[in-house]
């Protein structure tokens, strides 16, 4: 078939540039899972243990809804159960990403163009696309099998478990080739797949989240599916002819899309913008907000969902201590019993921050994106000072996390509190201790920004400096890293939220964050621009 | 009065040094070509000259201000079109050009809608969906519309088809009549030839030529063509010569402009059918200092 020409050497360009990226995505989409089943088997060796877990488990529709039904109580049953259908979601996730990252950011940056004028067929882009990310797919569910039963689970439970999320990958690999048909922007495309991805996840949860009544719509959600796959659970083989069915549809209409449409050009024919500038596109800060503001807006909806799935979960927490009388006596030692949910939330609102750090330093390296883009330098040669340039969108890296925090601790208060029946009390607690985490946000919006100022080169050092502060934080504990290594972390040093706050590393690490700050400014001030 | 003056300019990037002493003055209402092959400093010297990037030495002065110190408000009184020109994906060509002319203090409505009309260009679309020519089209429009006295052109028609390239010099001409000064930085020779006042040629980071055309002309070599009823082999012995092709009765040769006049009266004796002698064009200048560099003397 000559729309096929050289597919094959497509292929082997995007698994040459994907080396690195899909090699995470699949070690951590297996990983995951395994690791789960190592901890089941030490927590819960014995059947009595796991049956109770169950019990509780059953008891809380906040957690099913969450996580999904568990359907056994076996160490399989209980590993899909708690990392499947999460982990079925990044499988969405990556499959949406792949496929657009390959197809409609290819044609958008003119780079298909390139490859068009040699001998490729009209469909091979996509062919390829879609071989490497169902491939991945399928490489995830093999290693995924392997490892599970080499960890001691049987077989038949997973290779469902890995079927299941290759079933995953080839749908969301459809909708992502349906996406990147749509529009000419990758970003758009990108949107539209996320966000289908996120209803998906939503749908399974609002049909998980109350039992029988409701579970028809779960069906509806291709994510839903992975718990009606029953791994470890008397699996039910059809439900993988579902998943197969609607990728051939979606594959199908995305290449019936791509042979009418010109190379480059979206089904969507896009929309003309306004001829003249509104009266607020009259300064950097006015040019920052529409650079920024789809993002303001996409964070903060996202986290505030996160808050109301934490917020949700909250009350379960409470239910699973009480059938666990060992786990109560631990958290209870940590700061007694309303300490209990302060602890739960410090934790939510610990994790919520880092999402939060991570907005921050896309924010201001939006400044080495414009620098990039040749744009900074058209900009400063107008009379627009260096400082304003760098403040226009700084100050989104300072703000909008506190407008994120705010929104995401209200609502995750607010959804425990009406589960407990205290909306205003829980709201402000929540809300306080996610506007702790603040400073600790703010230097590594110092630390970008410093990066930035002072060693342009170096930004990408900013998301090093990240992933150092979650694992410091997520990991360092349970790994017993040495206490001086933890305190590196500036989220080490936020107080949890109770009656008597110690101030006094807030204020130091606001000082801390100026300091950066400051360097940055000034750095940038003296610098070579372009 | 100088518009902009630029000597003895250093910049050194880690190892590279992108300009080397370079020397440039430009007056204060003329066009003025800044000529030099691909990586020569062209770009690096307007950088300077906008305060984006400080000199190791030299000394730069643009409107009789510091352009580093003095940035902001020297910039309100240029408009600048960079060589390489990305659009924010998402801001129309319109939002551009407005958004510009208002960071710079304020754009003339009425000329921002003439030249939309004059370059044909729709102000409609997004910023991704322009080709290059039009984003090429967005700058334009976006520095010409604005009241300012110095323009900072870096390759400006680059990507523009033959119609639109003639619709920008006839706006540069008109600028010129309203006493603008204009810095355009090209290697189009064409369009330097027809539009600038005084051209400096600039290689490896130096200036090595400087002022108008016919001076420049004046300081190299004529080209001559003559048919001749004897054998024109005498000619050849003329100090000035050079590059001396014979065929028959033909020759044609190029000689220094000052040793002209020997030329002619060495042509003279052996019976001259036709004469033709032209002046060096740009290219000819231009090639002629790019050509040295080439072959190592």
């Amino acid at each position: 078939m000559t729309t096929l020409a050289g597919t094959g050497k497509l292929i082997r360009l995007i698994l040459r540039r994907e080396r690195v990226r899909l090699s995470i995505w699949v070690a951590v989409l297996v990983v995951v899972p395994v690791f789960t089943a190592t901890a089941f088997i030490d927590l819960y060796p014995d059947q009595a243990s796991r049956e109770a877990l169950v019990a509780t488990v059953a008891s809380s529709p906040a957690l099913t809804a969450l996580l999904g039904p568990l359907y056994d109580s076996s160490i399989g049953g209980l590993t899909a159960w708690r990392a499947g259908t999460l982990g079925a979601f990044f499988v969405a996730l990556m499959a949406i990403l792949t496929m657009i990252r390959h197809t409609r950011e290819e044609e958008e940056t003119g780079r298909r163009e390139l490859l068009g004028a040699t001998v490729v067929g009209r469909h091979a882009p996509l062919m390829a696309a879609l071989t490497v990310t169902i491939g991945a797919g399928v490489l995830v569910a093999a290693l995924l099998m392997a490892g599970l039963a080499g960890v001691g689970l049987p077989l038949t439970g997973s290779l469902a478990y890995g079927l299941g999320y290759a079933g995953v990958a080839a749908v969301f690999a459809g909708v992502g080739a349906v996406a990147a048909q749509l529009t000419e922007a990758s970003s758009t495309a990108r949107g539209i797949g996320v966000g289908i991805a996120g209803v998906a996840f939503l749908l399974r949860m609002a049909g998980d989240s109350s039992g029988e009544a409701t579970e028809w719509v779960a069906w509806l959600s291709p994510i839903g599916w992975f718990s009606r796959l029953r791994p470890f659970a008397d699996e039910q083989w059809w439900v993988l002819l579902l998943w197969l069915g609607l990728s051939a549809v979606l594959v199908t209409t995305a290449a019936l899309v791509a042979s009418r449409r010109d190379v480059g050009a979206g089904a969507l024919p896009p929309r003309p913008g306004p001829a003249d500038a509104a009266p607020g596109l009259s300064s950097p800060l006015g040019l920052a907000w529409r650079l920024h503001r789809g993002s303001v807006m996409g964070w903060t909806v996202g986290l505030a969902v996160l808050g109301a799935v934490y917020g949700a979960a909250g009350d379960s927490i409470q239910g699973m201590l009480e059938g666990n009388p060992q786990l109560q006596e631990i958290f209870e030692q940590m700061g007694g019993a309303q300490g209990l949910t302060d602890t739960f939330f410090s934790a939510v609102v610990g994790i919520i921050a880092l999402i939060t750090a991570a907005y921050a330093i896309r924010a201001v390296l939006r400044l080495d994106v414009e620098e990039e883009a040749m744009r900074a330098e058209w900009v400063l040669a107008t009379a627009t000072p260096r400082f304003r340039f760098a403040a226009s969108h700084l100050i989104f890296g300072l703000a909008v996390p506190v407008l994120i925090l705010a929104v995401a601790g209200l609502v995750a208060g607010a959804t425990y509190g009406a589960i407990v029946g205290d909306v205003g009390g829980q709201a402000l607690r929540v809300l306080g201790a996610a506007m702790l985490q603040l400073p600790a946000v703010w230097i590594l919006t110092g630390t970008a920004m410093a990066l930035y100022g002072l060693a342009p080169k170096r930004v990408s050092l900013s998301w090093g400096v990240l992933v150092a502060c979650l694992i410091l934080g997520q990991l360092g504990q349970i790994l017993r890293f040495p206490q001086w290594s933890l305190n590196l972390s500036p989220f080490t040093h936020i107080p949890v939220f109770g009656d008597d706050i110690d101030v006094l590393p807030l204020v130091v690490l606001i000082i801390v964050a100026g300091g950066l700050i400051s360097a940055g400014l000034i750095g940038f001030r003296r610098r070579d621009v372009g | 009065m100088s518009a902009i003056s630029v000597s003895g300019l250093v910049k050194n990037f880690g190892q590279v040094r992108a300009l080397d002493g370079l020397d440039l003055e430009v007056a204060t209402g003329e066009v003025h070509g800044f000529l030099g092959p691909n990586g020569s400093g062209k770009t690096t010297t307007i950088r300077v000259l906008l305060g984006l990037i400080r000199q190791d030495a030299g000394a730069a002065t643009l409107l009789e201000g510091d352009p580093w110190s003095e940035a902001t408000e020297l910039h309100r009184r240029l408009a600048y079109v960079p060589g390489d020109v990305t659009l924010w994906p998402n801001l129309t060509g319109g939002e551009v050009i407005d958004l510009l002319g208002r960071l710079r203090g304020g754009l003339d409505k009425s000329k921002k809608e003439k030249l939309l009309e004059r370059f044909d260009l729709d102000p409609t679309k997004k910023g991704r969906t322009y080709s290059k020519g039009n984003r090429q089209k967005v700058a334009l429009v976006a520095a010409l519309s604005s009241d300012v006295e110095l323009l900072v052109l870096d390759e400006p028609t680059a990507g523009l088809d033959p119609l639109m390239e003639a619709q920008f010099r006839a706006c540069i001409e008109e600028d010129r009549n309203n006493g603008r000064t204009v810095l355009l930085a090209s290697h189009i020779l064409a369009e330097v030839e027809a539009l600038c006042d005084r051209v400096s040629i600039i290689r490896k980071g130096k200036t090595v030529e400087s002022g108008t055309l016919s001076e420049l002309r004046h300081l190299t070599r004529t080209t001559i063509s003559a048919e001749l009823s004897s054998d024109p082999a005498p000619v050849a012995s003329v100090p000035g010569v050079h590059d001396l092709r014979l065929h028959d009765h033909k020759v044609d040769f190029e000689v220094d402009s000052d040793r002209l006049d020997e030329v002619v009266r060495a042509l003279a004796p052996l019976g001259v059918r036709s004469l033709v002698s032209h002046p060096p064009t740009l290219e000819e200048l231009f090639l002629r200092h790019y050509e040295d560099e080439e072959s190592p003397a």
